[in-house]
């Protein structure tokens, strides 16, 4: 069993923090891997990226976005609960090479996945310059430690309530402008990993971006995950989750993650009414 | 005897088609007592059995089927322990016809003796009665054995390596013991019940279970080394899904067999929305191969719901590989086989899900390599099957997640593992591997009589040394 030894809410609830004995995978996982866990025996598999590992205590630590009903099930699970099983790392650890001029652009929840790259990057020798955005001022999650993980900040909030109003990709256009961006790394909502790609395409700044197709075993199994990348076929859960951006089909991708909208909406409805939730 | 011989094989009394076309309950419902006395009284008791020969194993056929005969059905079972550990299993899954019933000499002029359906009675009654005491344990040698997967291949290694006084960790990926037999093989063939009572027969036993790692990833093989064990067996099965490569394939609607039957047998997503996995219900389903998989996700959809199940394979109907029993079993559910086709695109709508599949007509030719005749492409004679779903089960290669971060351990070309056929050992030192992941995609019985050798082959090095 996993349990779990802290637990946090961010961004109103909507996003929750926990940190989970897993001593196997905490000695093993590097920035950019990926868990996937189970809550209860009839639970779905859903991955979810660490944003935090400790070796020594022998604990990773998830951030996920409250959106359907496993990760509801999840944020149910207090501290001293445990998961059934939590299975990794997996995927591929990112590619960090020091002494570049970096720019790591986060939307939503991929804050959490993009913060221990940032810092891996920064500790390599890169000069790191961050822009993470969101909806609002109150789901924005992360920003001390993005500051802490980065040379230069710039905040973005759709609304204007914090930071710059408007879009990630605004700040960034003005950076690539400016010129001397050797690499982009965005990890967020799909589309804003879209559009970051078609702009740095623009300016010809290789990026990577991390991806988020629908799992199950993770160890290329099922070929669920299946991504077109450069008019190739790759299996997101072994030859990724991070993928040059410029080659990815983000349509595809966008289509594919809807595969079980309508059931997914009954499950969480089903168990609504149950009272389980 | 020669009364009896006259009498004809006793058939598998088994739910009605119509209804069990809808439901996820075991197919063949076994036989009584009766019926297996009565059928194993057909028997001749060859003095030379060539049902034996049929068998992989070597199981002693004659010998338990004459216990059956007698009515002592404690006997029989321990008779079948002797070289099987998993009947239940094999009773259900073995391709008998073309094993030890192949051989039978009643099946030259009449029916062989149905040894599958006696087998999976002598296992099911100790199953029920619990009649016999599990095999005793030889003294503890204190050797350590790290086997990797949890197959049918795995789990003989690890019975045989327990009996033998070695301590032994089974590590598993997936959250749940059994391999193929619990996330591939579906409920109303196998029992998933029936797979975990063998498991935990096991674990009764000493072998120690752990699921959840994925050698590669959480350990590699160097590290089971340095954590202490003596010797690692690799049993992970030819799990990686081969796709066609037209156009379309990433299509919504498109899935491997493997992604379709993990969900509806290991998530068990046929029970959606009472269990949390999705699966996909399509009204027109197309299914490509014939193999077991194929007959197996075929008959899934059909229980998922489906109004139509197409089964679409480019040779013909003796060329199908599945188990006659299967191939049977789903013409008798209503499945529609359409065949000497050959799919060369997915046809979407606009919002990227399918719609329907492009295919052609084949002829027969001259044999090809596999002995079998060559499908060759009609000219012209492109059609469109619409379907909603579309699964493809043509086959599955060797996964190299493993193998990757092994990088002493010598491949062959299709990136399976090389090993010793009668040993089992492979090219890096205290490493052995057996089923799938070296024949390629096989059967049940194959994988456990690979892990019989390694088994004796392992205890062997553990005694005596490389
Ligand atoms: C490698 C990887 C890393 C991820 N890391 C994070 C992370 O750090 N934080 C975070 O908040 N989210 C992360 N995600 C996304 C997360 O897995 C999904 O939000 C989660 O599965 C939703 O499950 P649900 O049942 O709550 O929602 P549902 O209602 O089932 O689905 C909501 C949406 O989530 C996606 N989804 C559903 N099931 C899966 C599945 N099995 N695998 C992947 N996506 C699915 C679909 O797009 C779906 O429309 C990651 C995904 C991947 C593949
Ligand atoms: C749908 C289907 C139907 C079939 N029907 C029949 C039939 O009717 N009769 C018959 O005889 N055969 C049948 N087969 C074939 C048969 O199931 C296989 O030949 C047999 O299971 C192979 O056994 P194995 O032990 O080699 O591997 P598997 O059963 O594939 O087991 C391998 C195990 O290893 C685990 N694993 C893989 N990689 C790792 C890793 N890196 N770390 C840890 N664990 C790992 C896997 O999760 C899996 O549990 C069928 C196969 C399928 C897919
Ligand atoms: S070949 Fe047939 S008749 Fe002869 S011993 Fe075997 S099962 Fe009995
Ligand atoms: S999740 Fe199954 S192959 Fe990637």
């Amino acid at each position: 069993m996993f349990r779990i030894i802290k637990r946090e809410e961010m961004a109103g609830g909507t996003v929750v923090l926990n940190e989970i004995e897993a001593p196997r995978i905490a000695v093993k996982a590097r920035p950019g891997q990926f868990v996937i866990l189970k809550a209860n025996e009839d639970g779905e598999r859903i991955p979810l990226t660490m944003a935090e590992t400790d070796p020594a205590k022998g604990t990773i630590t998830v951030i996920y976005m409250v959106v359907g009903k496993s990760t509801e099930l999840f944020s149910r699970l207090q501290v001293g609960d445990s998961y059934q099983d939590v299975i990794g790392p997996l995927g591929q650890p990112t590619h960090i090479e020091g002494g570049k001029n970096v720019v790591c652009v986060g939307g939503g929840t991929g804050v959490a996945v993009l913060h221990p790259i940032a810092r891996g990057m920064k500790e390599a020798g890169c000069r790191v310059t961050s822009i993470i955005g969101a909806r609002n001022k109150d789901l924005l999650i992360l920003e001390d430690k993005m500051r802490l993980a980065s040379h230069d900040l710039h905040i973005c909030t759709d609304d204007g309530s914090h930071g710059r109003k408007g879009f990630v990709t605004e700040v960034l256009r003005e950076l690539l402008e400016k010129g001397g961006v050797d690499q982009v790394v965005a990890i967020g909502p799909v589309p804003m990993m879209k559009f970051v790609s078609l702009l740095t395409k623009e300016f010809g700044v290789p990026t990577m971006v991390s991806l988020n197709p629908i799992m199950i075993d993770g160890t290329g199994m099922c070929g669920g995950c299946r991504v077109t990348v450069g008019g190739e076929t790759k299996f997101g859960c072994v030859d990724g989750p991070e993928f040059d951006g410029h080659k990815v089909d983000f349509d595809e991708l966008i289509l594919r993650l809807q595969a079980y909208t309508e059931q997914e909406k009954l499950s969480y409805h089903v168990c609504k009414c149950k009272g389980e939730l | 005897m020669g009364a009896a011989n006259q009498k004809s094989r006793q058939a598998m009394p088994e739910q009605d088609p119509h209804v069990r076309a809808r439901n996820f309950e075991e197919v063949p419902l076994g036989y009584t007592p009766e019926m297996a006395i009565a059928e194993a009284s057909r028997c001749l008791q060859c003095k030379n059995p060539l049902c034996v020969q049929g068998c992989p194993v070597g199981v002693a056929i004659p010998a338990f089927i004459k216990h059956i005969a007698d009515g002592k059905f404690d006997l029989a079972i321990g008779k079948i322990w002797e070289r099987n550990s998993l009947p239940a299993v094999c009773g259900r899954v073995c391709p008998q016809e073309a094993q030890c019933e192949g051989n039978c000499i009643l099946g030259r002029k009449g029916a062989a003796v149905a040894i599958g359906n006696l087998e999976r009675f002598a296992a099911d009654w100790e199953r029920a009665n619990h009649a016999c005491e599990l095999p005793s344990r030889e003294k503890a040698t204190g050797k350590k054995v790290a086997v990797v997967g949890s197959g049918p291949s795995g789990l003989t290694v690890a019975g045989d390596l327990i009996l033998k006084g070695h301590e032994v960790t089974i590590f598993e990926a997936f959250h749940k013991p059994g391999g193929v037999l619990v996330y591939g093989i579906p409920e109303f063939r196998l029992p998933k019940e029936i797979v975990a009572s063998e498991v935990s027969c096991l674990q009764a036993q000493g072998a120690k279970i752990e699921c959840d790692v994925v050698v590669g990833r959480t350990e590699t093989v160097d590290e089971l080394f340095e954590q202490g064990f003596d010797a690692v067996y690799l049993g992970v099965g030819a799990g990686l899904p081969r796709f066609m490569n037209i156009p379309g394939e990433n299509m919504v609607g498109v899935l491997s067999a493997n992604e379709y039957l993990t969900r509806a047998n290991l998530m068990k997503a046929y029970l959606f929305p009472q269990v949390d996995t999705p699966i996909p219900h399509g009204r027109n389903v197309v299914v490509l191969g014939a193999g077991n998989v194929a007959m197996d996700s075929a008959r899934t959809a059909m229980r998922l719901g489906a109004e139509k199940v197409s089964i679409v394979y480019r040779r013909s109907r003796d060329e199908m590989p599945a188990r006659s029993a299967e191939i049977h079993h789903a013409e008798e559910e209503g499945l529609h086989f359409e065949l000497l086709s050959n799919p060369v695109r997915y046809l979407g709508d606009e919002k990227g899900r399918l719609i329907g599949i492009e295919c052609v007509r084949m002829e027969l030719g001259e044999p090809d390599s596999s002995g079998r005749r060559r499908p060759v492409v009609v000219p012209g004679s492109e059609f469109v099957i619409e379907c909603d779903l579309a699964i493809v089960a043509i086959g599955s290669g060797a996964n190299p997640l493993l193998t990757r971060s092994t990088p002493d351990l010598p491949l062959g070309k299709s990136g399976y593992i090389i090993a010793n056929p009668e040993t089992g050992k492979t090219g890096k030192k205290a490493v052995w591997a057996g089923g799938d992941i070296v024949t390629g995609a096989a059967t049940v019985i194959l994988a456990m009589g690979a892990g019989r050798k390694a088994a004796d082959s392992i205890h062997e090095y553990l005694t005596w040394g490389w």
